[in-house]
């Protein structure tokens, strides 16, 4: 089992701002806790998170599946592999420069991430593999973070690059890479903006595992499950259009965009339906239909309107 | 080479019993710990990947037996039968473990995948290919057919070639495993137009091919 290394935080940071000026309801969550909480580490209050109303009314994925069956090939193909050789990687210090076309580019340090305003999210995660499941994320809006940048008018995209740490990463060293280096990602810059998308530190109550891309990664629960890049050292607003990993591994089988879209086929099988993980064995195994956009289309559709969907796929 | 010692032949039966057994082991296994949730994510998936991937590795034994007789001089013929019907045993449960636990028997859908998707239409291919093998697996076929037995069972080869080129393309990235599937299938494969020549070399002028028995 990999062990999480939890930060240290300077005492100023341990009470973040948005906990402070909360401080009654804060003292009335923390007083019925605190029998069953007593000794929590402070990290663990620092991962207190709002209420969202952006949250599906699922079944929870258990914490074990969320935790071991996972895509990160930083740590290798298999889907154990991240939870198996993830336990050397070091997810502190961190920092995550946030530049390109903005007014105030900025290094973020770990400590102002998880002072930012948190929410607990419940989405669904659809990996273009055709499973599923449904995690509790703790994360804020990406948009919070962009408006502290201040993006320029003609920044159109958002780009976001993941470490690079061989020693620590069985996946970036050896005579098999998989993928080439950097993983990259991007979005337009409306859909980095859209209130669903969120920067998450943190799943089921606590600081991300390092195999679930510790310590801060995207989430955009209306893509496939690979647009959602882990383990972030890098943001940047650009005006072209930016590169990202599966796109340029296998251009015919992922796109830019990555929407789900039951209706659009992997060229090697289909997305109408998905497996949910953690169904039990065989026969609890539920093959159920795939959504358009994931079950967000009422909230994110509009943003493609008039867009060839099977073209932008 | 005396590197393993002969096996009596009183035993030879019984070891080929003991192959059959043993192989089904893997299958058995997986089944059980699926059954009652003990896979980890994805069960049905796991399942089937571990099926195919034992299939595979059975294929590969079974070219490998006349190699091993070639160039290290152990007679293991006596396992290739049961090598290969547990290589068509194992593709067979991985077909069905697709068409029940993954597909739900939804007809159609399987029908779009194997007409649609190269990889499973080449995996469909090896596993028809497979089933006049297994047919004509038993003594009476071999005597019945005479010469057109070896022939047929030729195809073997493609069904190798077919197997492990289904698992290099069904995989989103060719990592270290298929390719060493491809790698091994690959030298077996070449290994047949070299034997005749590797043969000659190795009785010498008018000498006579030693076996032994293992």
């Amino acid at each position: 089992m990999p062990v999480y290394r939890p930060p240290r935080i300077p005492a100023r940071d341990i009470t973040p701002e948005h906990l402070f000026f909360n401080r009654r309801s804060f003292l009335a969550t923390a007083a019925g806790g605190m029998l069953a909480a007593a000794g929590t580490p402070a990290l663990a209050e620092a991962l207190k998170a709002a209420e969202s109303r952006y949250t599906v009314d699922e079944k929870l994925t258990p914490e074990k599946d969320v935790t071991s069956y996972n895509n990160f090939y930083e740590f290798g193909l298999g889907k154990g592999d991240p939870a198996a050789n993830s336990e050397k990687f070091k997810p502190t210090p961190w920092t995550v420069k946030v530049d390109g076309l903005v007014g105030k580019p900025k290094e973020f340090g770990l400590e102002e991430l998880l002072a930012m305003p948190l929410e607990d999210r419940v989405y669904r995660m659809r990996c273009v593999e055709a499973w599923s499941m449904v995690i509790p994320w703790v994360g804020f809006p990406l948009s919070a973070l962009l408006d502290k940048v201040e993006p320029l008018g003609d920044a159109k995209y958002v780009a976001f690059e993941t470490i690079v740490r061989p020693e620590e990463m069985p996946g970036q060293s050896g005579y098999f890479q998989s993928l080439p280096w950097p993983y990259l990602e991007g979005l337009r810059l409306d859909e980095a903006r859209h209130p669903l998308t969120i920067l998450s530190v943190g799943v089921y109550g606590k600081t991300l595992p390092n195999q679930n891309g510790a310590p801060i990664r995207l989430v955009v629960p209306w893509k496939y499950g690979f647009k959602g890049i882990k383990s972030i050292v890098r943001i940047t607003l650009t005006d072209k259009q930016p590169p990202s990993t599966w796109n340029i591994s296998a251009p015919q089988e992922y796109g830019f965009y990555a929407n789900v879209n039951p209706e659009v086929d992997h060229p090697r099988w289909s997305q109408a339906s998905e497996n949910r993980i953690g169904e039990g064995g065989f026969f609890g195994a539920n093959r159920r239909p795939t959504l358009p956009f994931n079950g967000y289309g009422e909230e994110v559709a509009s943003l493609y309107a008039g867009m060839d969907l099977r073209a932008n796929y | 080479m005396t590197l393993l010692p002969a096996l009596p032949r009183k035993y030879h039966a019984a070891s080929i019993w003991l192959l059959y057994a043993a192989g089904l082991v893997p299958a058995a296994w997986g089944f059980w710990l699926g059954a009652t949730g003990r896979l980890p994510g994805n069960p049905v998936k796991e399942f089937e990947h571990l099926l195919g991937l034992w299939a595979l590795r059975f294929l590969v034994a079974t070219l490998a037996i006349t190699p091993i007789r070639d160039l290290f001089g152990l007679n293991w013929v006596r396992y290739r039968r049961a090598l290969g019907l547990l290589a068509f045993w194992y593709v067979l449960m991985h077909f069905l473990t697709y068409m029940v636990l993954d597909q739900y028997l939804n007809f159609m859908a399987i029908l779009v995948d194997i007409a649609k998707r190269p990889f499973i239409t080449i995996g469909m291919a090896a596993f028809v290919l497979l089933i006049p093998l297994a047919l004509t697996s038993n003594n009476w076929s071999i005597r019945r057919l005479g010469p057109r037995w070896t022939k047929l069972h030729r195809l073997v080869y493609i069904i190798a070639a077919a197997g492990a080129l289904h698992f290099a393309m069904s995989v989103k990235v060719v990592g270290l495993e298929p390719w060493t599937y491809i790698a091994l299938v690959a030298v077996l494969l070449a290994w047949r137009p070299v034997r005749p020549y590797f043969n000659k070399w190795k009785r010498g002028p008018g000498g006579r091919v030693q076996l032994k028995r293992a």
